[in-house]
């Protein structure tokens, strides 16, 4: 087992590197100069070179890299280029605010999406199977942002329950996290229902129920861990897409989170925070596949049952 | 019976190398067929048989170059296989045909039997283009269906029915060698017999030659005229159907003929109950690799890879690979 | 034969629906089982015989249904139990083993866990109890080294070994019936061989019944004391096992004993039945197997033949044995040299 964790530990490092060369590169092809950004339109001339001086933005390309690299792997992503505050200070809260959106929100769609799956598997072509199976499809093809708007219109402008944006109270939390949380409910019901009624005509069901075990037994126990394994990935994934999802509802809901601020200094070209926050994501998205990984093959052989 | 060798295989080692460790280099191998040596004669059956993981499928496979083997060399009518560019084993195969033991597998749920049988021909070239529809029904006679049945889908057909389409694609083009690789072993005893009775028609009809893969021994004994026993991707005995079933030498052999069920509840026979598991092909015992289930296994044994040999109580061609074949003649 | 009966089913019927259509699995099955002795249950693939052990225990798949027919146990009806008790009766009075050892037990549990949740159930055992009898069981199906191999996983035991796993979980509360669904089908040859005999040994040992379902009649005459002979969803044929294959009545089971190629004696060419088993969608009318039987007449094919008992015990399903029969008065199905039309 460690030298599994270790061996998969080792298998991230060029995954990182390429992500780096990959974001780094984007932000060095967007047209645009940052210095002049920053100077503004009408600087002169010698004020941008000034600038262009101080954020090393004349040595050549791959120069610019290393830095960037070099100082990244010793976490410290610079300064932003826009508010001159250090980038890991600016990041540091709204990290926090979307990882908080993106937790809550797979816990919902996890929560939600096991329920339904286990009850549209268990009660095959039912009508309570029909109706899951319709709802998540409009989950899974509905866009966030639109289904957000929609939520707010209802419970906020109309009925008037929940506050339309912010973030921290739990009623200010509850349309944020049913928004980007269903599709990825959705996802999870439609995989769950698929794997369980997959392991439901596996042999060792019909011996479990030959044994004269409860039906309930039958399926939490037997049936569950074993259509678990599928689900685990792609609860992993989804995790990895709600933080991207977590822009635009962070948008919608005007979240001071990670997403936003992304959307807010891409437009300024304030290339320090924008890599380091493309940077995070790709971690957590990365260890968050590793954590998968290692829980896949934890959940394959050595479940306790007592 | 001046016999001509249709195919010669020599020393046959067929190696699957098994990846893992940190890089995933080679760190092991399968040895699925390690040192295999026959010869098969024009117009005869000769039989494969074997527990699963013997490798009697693999070699069947490396015939063929299904699979590439690691070592050894294939003569086919005076034609070494395993010189043959793919091009020129493609054209090959003509002579060397496959039926499988899942037919359906093997059949485009897509095609229509004419479709199936009249692809064959076209590939190898075998029969004119006019002449294809013909010949398709020909064959479709020739192995026991109708001919009014040709324009049909595979999944119209019964498992039995669709096996025997297996054999009429086979034979479209006119091939001197079957292998048939547990061809019957998925149908009802009912059918499989019609099957096998269609075989032996067969043969006799078209002079061809078959190497019949197969578990069961009673189908075995049925169809082959000599047998090969295989365990743990070596041969323990060799020998014509006669002597193999009447005067076994092998003490595998003898344990897997007593292990079969008869079906007559009068004959009470004395049961040799191997112990334990066939051991993994990864790490094969070493010496007899038959000896960690054997009563009869000394210290040569497990030290030293016993050869094929004949001896004077066994007919011509019997050849059984055991250290004390004399010895337990003895005893009995 | 004045002995005690444990299992007596009576024309039971089972049925699989299928968009809407009735599809009979197994149509009027009848058959005693005396307490202590094996019987076999034989047939073709779709002949009933594997839905016949599933309906005993109620362990049929989805859209497969009970309709009709009593399965007494020790002089209670199973079909009419509830729920509960019908559970209370499996693994328990009445247990069961399949044919994929290597997909019947639950890849994510320990060998020692899966055999202690039976007893759990049942016996109310604790898991260090139920440990130790699990250690007792896998002893007992002559495992070796057991105090180990109850925390091991199914994957890493072979074929054979989990087969013995299987049986020892079946065995854990001593049931009376022993249901074996083509126990030995997905075995080689030798491994077969040490399961058939350590069934045998240990039905002698406790006493129990078995059911033997299986397709191979080398099985049948090793194990069984009587025989069933299935065909599509009937039975055909039932005697006692070596009337059966001194003297087989129904045509269709002297086919499939002609069928057989055998291990122990040449035989020049084997004399198939013609044609194809028939599915249980497209069953046809009158007598199940005419349309296959060298002998039918036209009754065979427009009425279906009772299953009445011979003068000699055995019981058979077939018009030939019958005051109404309309075809050659002389006839002997054991009489070879029948030709099959498909040949």
């Amino acid at each position: 087992m460690f030298q599994f964790i270790v061996r998969r530990l080792i298998q991230l490092i060029p995954v990182l590197l390429g992500v780096t060369i990959i974001v780094f590169s984007l932000m060095h092809l967007t047209p645009g100069n940052p210095a002049q950004i920053i100077a503004g339109e009408s600087a002169p001339k010698e004020t941008i070179e000034q600038i262009e001086n101080r954020l090393g933005l004349n040595d050549p390309i791959p120069v610019q890299y290393f830095h960037f690299l070099k100082d990244a792997v010793m976490l410290d992503f610079g300064t932003s280029w826009r508010t001159s505050l250090p980038v890991s200070q600016e990041l540091a809260p709204k990290f926090w605010v979307t990882l908080e959106l993106a937790v809550y929100s797979t816990i919902f769609s996890i929560f939600l999406g096991l329920i339904a799956g286990i009850i549209s598997a268990v009660r095959q072509y039912s009508i309570a199977d029909v109706g899951i199976m319709l709802v998540a499809l409009f989950g899974l093809s509905m866009p966030n942002f639109w289904f957000g708007l929609m939520l707010m219109q209802w419970f906020s402008l109309q009925l008037g329950w929940l506050p339309p944006t912010g973030w921290g109270s739990p009623q200010q939390i509850i349309l944020p996290v049913i928004t980007l949380g269903t599709m990825g409910a959705a996802v999870i019901a439609r995989m769950t229902r698929s794997s369980m009624l997959d392991v439901i005509s596996q042999d060792y069901i019909r011996t479990a129920r030959a044994k004269g075990l409860k039906e309930r037994v039958v399926i939490y126990r037997h049936a569950l861990k074993n259509a678990l394994i599928p689900v685990v990935t792609v609860i992993g994934l989804q995790f990895g897409s709600l933080l991207a999802g977590a822009v635009l509802t962070e948008t919608v809901f005007a979240i001071n989170g990670m997403g936003k601020l992304m959307v807010d200094r891409i437009l300024a070209r304030d290339f320090p925070v924008v890599q380091a926050s493309v940077l995070i994501i790709a971690v957590v998205f990365v260890f968050v596949n590793l954590i998968v990984d290692i829980s896949y093959k934890f959940l394959n052989k050595r479940i306790n049952m007592d | 019976m001046s016999q001509k060798e249709l195919l010669k295989v020599n020393n046959l080692k067929q190696h699957f190398p098994i990846k893992g460790g940190f890089l995933g280099r080679t760190v092991n191998h399968v040895k699925a067929v390690d040192d295999v040596t026959f010869d098969i004669y024009e117009g005869e059956t000769l039989s494969v048989v074997g527990e699963s993981g013997c490798g009697k499928s693999t070699t069947g496979r490396a015939i063929l170059r299904l699979d590439e083997p690691t070592d050894g060399s294939i003569e086919f009518d005076g034609v070494d296989l395993l010189a043959l560019n793919k091009r020129e084993m493609r054209k090959k195969r003509k002579d060397l045909q496959v039926i499988f033991q899942d037919p359906y597998a093997s059949l485009n749920p897509r095609q229509t039997v004419a479709q199936i049988l009249m692809e064959a021909m076209a590939i190898q070239k075998a029969v004119p283009k006019a002449k294809r529809r013909e010949r398709a029904i020909e064959l479709l006679e020739t192995v026991g269906l109708n001919a009014d049945q040709i324009d049909r889908y595979p999944h119209e057909f019964s498992g039995g029915q669709r096996q025997r389409i297996g054999i009429a694609r086979a034979l479209s083009v006119d091939p001197k060698l079957i292998i048939c690789d547990e061809a019957v072993s998925a149908l009802d005893v009912s059918v499989q017999a019609q099957v096998l009775n269609l075989l032996k028609k067969l043969q006799k009809e078209f002079n061809l030659t078959f190497l019949f893969i197969a578990h069961d021994l009673g189908v075995v004994r049925h169809i082959s005229d000599r047998i090969i026993v295989m365990y743990l991707g070596k041969i323990v005995e060799i020998a014509d159907k006669k002597s193999l079933f009447e005067n076994p030498q092998h003490p595998y052999t003898k344990a897997l003929l007593s292990s079969i069920p008869t079906p007559d509840p009068e004959v009470k026979k004395e049961r040799i109950i191997l112990k334990g598991d066939v051991p993994s092909p990864i790490n094969p015992p070493q010496g007899c690799r038959f000896h960690t289930r054997c009563p009869f296994a000394t210290d040569i044994c497990r030290q030293e890879a016993p050869a094929l040999r004949n001896l004077d109580n066994m007919k011509e061609g019997h050849r059984a690979a055991c250290h004390h074949i004399e010895k337990i003649a003895a005893e009995q | 034969m004045n002995q005690e009966t444990i299992l007596d089913i009576n024309d039971l019927r089972t049925s699989f629906l299928v968009d809407g259509f009735e599809v009979k699995a197994v149509d009027g099955v009848s058959f005693k089982l005396p307490k202590g002795k094996t019987i076999g249950i034989v047939g073709e693939s779709g002949s009933g015989k594997s839905i016949t052990a599933m309906s005993i225990l109620q362990l049929l798949d989805k859209p497969g249904k009970i309709m009709g027919g009593e399965i007494n146990f020790k002089g209670r009806d199973l079909t009419k139990l509830s729920e509960k008790e019908i559970r209370d009766i499996r693994g328990n009075e009445i247990s069961m083993i399949f044919q994929e050892p290597m997909t019947s037990l639950n890849p994510v549990y320990t060998i020692g866990q899966q055999i202690r949740e039976t007893l759990k159930v049942h016996q109310g055992l604790d898991k260090q109890r139920g440990t130790k009898k699990a250690i007792e069981l896998l002893t007992l199906v002559g495992i070796p080294s057991p105090e180990q191999r109850v925390k091991q996983y199914p994957h890493e035991l072979s074929g054979g070994m989990r087969q013995r796993v299987m049986i020892a979980m079946a065995l854990a509360c001593n049931p009376e019936l022993l249901i074996a669904d083509e126990p030995t089908t997905a075995l080689d040859v030798t491994i077969q061989a040490q399961i058939l005999e350590l069934i045998k040994d240990l039905q002698s040992e406790l006493g129990m019944s078995v059911i033997m379902i299986t397709h191979d009649m080398g099985v049948v005459a090793e194990t069984c004391d009587y025989v069933a002979v299935m065909y599509g969803g009937k039975v055909v044929e039932y005697q006692d096992v070596k009337s059966i294959f001194k003297s087989p009545k129904h045509p269709y089971t002297v086919g499939l004993l002609n069928s057989i190629p055998r291990h122990d004696t040449d035989v020049d060419e084997l004399e198939p039945i013609k044609g194809n088993v028939p599915s249980p969608k497209d069953m046809p009318e009158g007598c199940r197997f005419a349309p296959r039987c060298p002998f039918a007449t036209e009754l065979c094919t427009q009425e279906l033949p009772t299953l009445d008992t011979q003068a000699d015990g055995g019981e058979v399903r077939c018009w030939i044995y019958t005051d109404r029969w309309d075809g050659d008065p002389e006839v002997n199905v054991r009489e070879s040299k029948r030709t099959a039309e498909s040949e």
